[in-house]
């Protein structure tokens, strides 16, 4: 029983210790200094209260940023999804559009930002597009090659038992993708939430991008560290989201591999 | 249906593959008929072209020429009366699907009701004797557990021909002999017809009641050989009979004459 | 040719590790990739292979067919469908742009964004451009890259370290580069500098990723082989840890490779510090739509370089690893 709790102490002090550590120097190394450009934790503590947890900005600012992020990866994951998994099944088309693909893969998906403007002018459609135009790639990329290596004596045994038609990509086509898939997801998360940042940061007058590069400029450096920080949280709980949901769609793939691996 | 009416006919088969130094023939010309209720065994020389045989059997790949017959309709896509079992029980199961739901999925293709469905998922999944593992996944089973499922989910779709692709040549000497008993009571148990695939001449002989023995490469059947074995068979006094052990050497002789490239033509 | 379509086909979003390019055969055949999904905070950019439990196969199946293998014709074929892809978009660009599906101020046709590309590669500003872009690009990743490899097998070697930095590591990784952007502008200006905080910000936490897992890998194995065998040290770096942490070392560097690019263009961007990247934002309010469009084909095809050049590097390092040796022998 003693033992369990002071486990439990000492995991806690371990995951507690360095960023309380930190934080603690932080506080130290800015005491008593007025400092413009490292303000103390507890200056910037309050700027985020005052900041960001007000209705306005909440409602103004902080969740129409979020649902644009929300919207836009929602748009890339289903998009790549399903135009990966055909694209994945069918050879010819594959090779077809394979080259293009990479191309445009490789292109920084901020610089569509620009190209986007030009197109769609400034509103929201515009900040969809530039989240979706960048961060779509790496679910269709992965979906494709999930769909390519999916196991050809699996594939066998789904077409001998005529496994077919919806049935076969609920059961088989999309399980057997989804290690891949997933990885996009979370390449996709995160580059969505740069996209956002950016799209907010070139063209707009509210969002959290918006917001901080405005607190840069006015040289509102708590507030601009606070809004940093709120980006940090968002990337952090999208990530520990984003875990837990892995962990539960790929259980079986996390099972089976401690199982080869012995 | 007649007693001689063959239930799988194999008309002069061929299968050519392209390759990089021009085409490779794999399958130079095989012929043969299964009846109604028979377990065959097919045995060959390791590269022989076995899992191509099976692929084309089975509507997998198209063959280059020649036909496969099943209950007088000709085989162009995987046909509804036959199951297959493959050899790599790991990569043959869904991974993310339970057992039962991997016994099942077949059958939710092929549009069975629900009750009946998780009936006949059970009683198949008994049949194998795994009716506590209904609720685990495969990976969570052992090799020949993993192959007891994949029999499992063959029976229960319930075919006219079963056909295995060398099912136990990944699983360990004692387990092996457990699942070819299971193999000859689920045969004799639901009367189904049995093709079964493998390159280990003692299990052509004794799981089988006739033994087709194939060339190398490109293939043709070299002997069609009837099992003259008690139809009881047991693991001990079944491979203690002198007669088996006449029959695993004449196999044996074959196959060494198929490696040797001295294909002789099938007599009866 | 078959080796040509394996890079095509293997090249993946965010790049796999290199146990994910080939067609997978058994358990552990690809080392490299096992801690990616599996360990809790896996690198975020590594595509885990489909799993093969139990899946062995055994002696006869090693030699078989599998059907959708590209053999050598159908890589020749593939080539030529990619290549008439190419061609398809090219002419779809040029199609619409013709019919003025859009203001032809913002959409130029590819003909004249061709053209106006050739006259850019003539310009002394374009190539300093280029220039600060790829040495912007390139310190950033050195100095990322450096440390994290100091920090990581540091951290690495060091359990108590280990156990203590996780959660900070968690914490900090998944901040979105661009968050600092601000920040990097307040302390250093419209600089290089203020631009390689950001450049350096988020391969770096990749590399050290990769590096602990790659150190925290060499440990199992070396404990389990090594040891018993009673090699020296230096024997043992060539034997046990370089093998076994290399596949994770380099993985981590080719992704860093493409995120530091993506970044140093953003960072010049936003920023403005000098590069393709404000030439992009030059043109953009100009509007100059041909010279906007030019160079996004710049940085596509400079992000094709550093895709193709790290997946050379990882080739040429690893030649004697399975998962790599793998892909060419079809």
């Amino acid at each position: 029983m003693r033992t369990t709790a002071r486990r439990a102490l000492v995991s806690v002090g371990f995951a507690a210790g360095l960023p309380a550590l930190l934080v603690a120097a932080w506080a130290l190394a800015t005491q008593g200094t007025t400092s413009l450009y490292f303000p103390s934790p507890a200056r910037v503590a309050q700027a985020f209260t005052r900041t960001w947890l007000a209705p306005e900005t909440i409602t103004g600012d902080v969740l129409p940023s979020l649902a644009r992020f929300g919207i836009g990866v929602l748009l890339s994951i289903v998009i790549g999804v399903v135009a990966g998994t055909a694209i994945g099944a069918t050879p010819w088309l594959r090779a077809l559009l394979e080259p293009m693909l990479e191309f445009f893969r490789a292109i920084p998906p901020v610089v569509l930002v620009p190209v986007l403007m030009l197109l769609l002018g400034i509103d929201d459609t515009m900040k969809l597009a530039v989240i979706v135009s960048g961060s779509v790639w790496p679910v269709l990329l992965n979906t494709i090659e999930g769909v390519r290596a999916m196991d050809p004596v699996l594939t066998d045994t789904s077409r001998s038992y005529r496994v077919r038609g919806a049935l076969a990509y609920r059961y088989f086509v999309l399980p057997a993708a989804s290690p891949q898939i997933m990885a996009g997801i979370r390449l996709c998360l995160s580059i969505g939430l740069i996209l956002m940042v950016i799209s907010e940061m070139f063209a707009s007058s509210s969002g959290l991008g918006y917001q901080i590069v405005y607190f840069q400029r006015q040289y509102m450096v708590a507030e601009m560290w606070s809004g940093i920080l709120l980006l940090g949280l968002v990337g952090v709980v999208v990530a520990a989201v984003f875990q837990l949901v892995e962990r539960r769609v790929l259980h079986w793939y996390h099972g089976s591999r401690e199982v080869a691996r012995g | 249906m007649a007693e001689n009416t063959p239930l799988l006919s194999v008309r002069e088969l061929s299968k050519t593959y392209p390759g990089a130094n021009g085409p490779v023939e794999a399958i130079g010309s095989i012929s043969f008929d299964v009846h109604p209720g028979e377990l065959v065994c097919i045995v060959g020389p390791s590269g022989c072209g076995k899992t191509t045989l099976l692929k084309c059997l089975a509507g997998l790949l198209p063959p280059t020429s020649g036909s496969v017959m099943l209950d007088g309709a000709e085989v162009s896509a995987p046909p509804k009366k036959m199951a297959l079992v493959f050899q790599e029980y790991g990569r043959s199961l869904y991974p993310w699907l339970t057992v039962r739901d991997n016994v099942a999925l077949p059958l939710k293709a092929r549009g069975v009701p629900r009750a009946e469905r998780l009936a006949a998922v059970e009683r198949a999944v008994e049949e194998v004797g795994l009716a506590h593992a209904l609720d685990t996944y495969p990976w969570q089973l052992s090799g020949g557990m993993q192959q007891r499922v994949a029999i499992a989910r063959a029976v229960a779709y319930q075919p006219e021909v079963l056909v295995m692709d060398e099912p136990f040549a990944a699983v360990d000497a004692q387990t092996r002999a457990d699942l070819e008993d299971l193999v000859r009571r689920v045969w004799k148990d639901l009367g189904v017809t049995v093709l079964f695939v493998t390159h280990d001449i003692d299990e052509s002989v004794y799981l089988g009641g006739r033994v087709l023995v194939l060339s190398s490469s490109p293939t043709v059947v070299q002997e069609d050989l009837a099992i003259d074995l008690p139809a009881e068979r047991d693991q001990l006094t079944t491979r203690a009979l002198p007669r088996f052990t006449e029959l695993r050497t004449h196999v044996y002789g074959q196959i060494q004459r198929a490696k040797r490239g001295e294909a002789v033509p099938a007599v009866r | 040719m078959t080796q040509q379509t394996d890079m095509v086909n293997g090249s993946r979003p965010g790049g796999g590790s290199p146990g994910t390019r080939a067609v997978p055969v058994g358990p552990g055949a690809g080392r490299p990739d096992a801690p990616a999904g599996a360990a809790p905070g896996a690198p975020a950019d590594v595509t885990p292979r489909a799993p093969r439990p139990g899946g062995r196969s055994a002696g006869p199946a090693a030699g078989r067919r599998r059907t959708g293998r590209p053999g050598p014709a159908r890589a020749g074929g593939s080539a030529a469908l990619g290549a008439l892809g190419v061609v398809g978009c090219v002419l779809t660009w040029e199609v619409v742009a013709l019919a003025e599906v859009v203001n032809p101020a913002y959409l130029p046709r590819f003909t004249t964004t061709a053209a106006r590309l050739v006259t850019e590669l003539g310009t002394p500003r374009f190539w300093s451009a280029l220039g600060d872009t790829v040495v912007t690009w390139a310190l950033g990743l050195a100095i990322a890259v450096v440390a994290a490899l100091v920090a990581g097998t540091v951290i690495g070697l060091v359990p108590f370290l280990r156990r203590a930095t996780r959660s900070t590591v968690e914490f900090l990784r998944p901040i979105p580069s661009v968050a600092i952007i601000p920040l990097a502008v307040l302390i250093a200006g419209l600089s290089r500098e203020a631009a390689l905080v950001v450049v350096v910000y988020a391969p770096f936490w990749q590399v050290l990723i990769q590096v602990l897992y790659g150190v925290a890998d060499v440990d199992t194995v070396a404990q389990d082989t090594a040891r018993s065998f009673g090699l020296g040290w230096l024997r043992r770096l060539h034997h046990v840890v370089l093998p076994t942490a290399l596949p994770y070392v380099i993985t981590g560097f080719r992704l860093a490779a493409s995120i530091a690019l993506v970044l140093t263009i953003t960072a010049e961007l936003v920023i403005g510090n000098p590069g393709i990247g404000r030439q992009i934002d030059v043109y953009r309010s100009a509007p100059d739509a041909p010279g906007l469009y030019a160079l996004v084909l710049v940085t596509g095809a400079l992000g094709l370089l550093v895709n193709l050049g790290t997946r050379a590097v990882e080739r040429r390092v690893l030649h004697w690893h399975p998962s790599v040796r793998k892909e060419g022998a079809a």
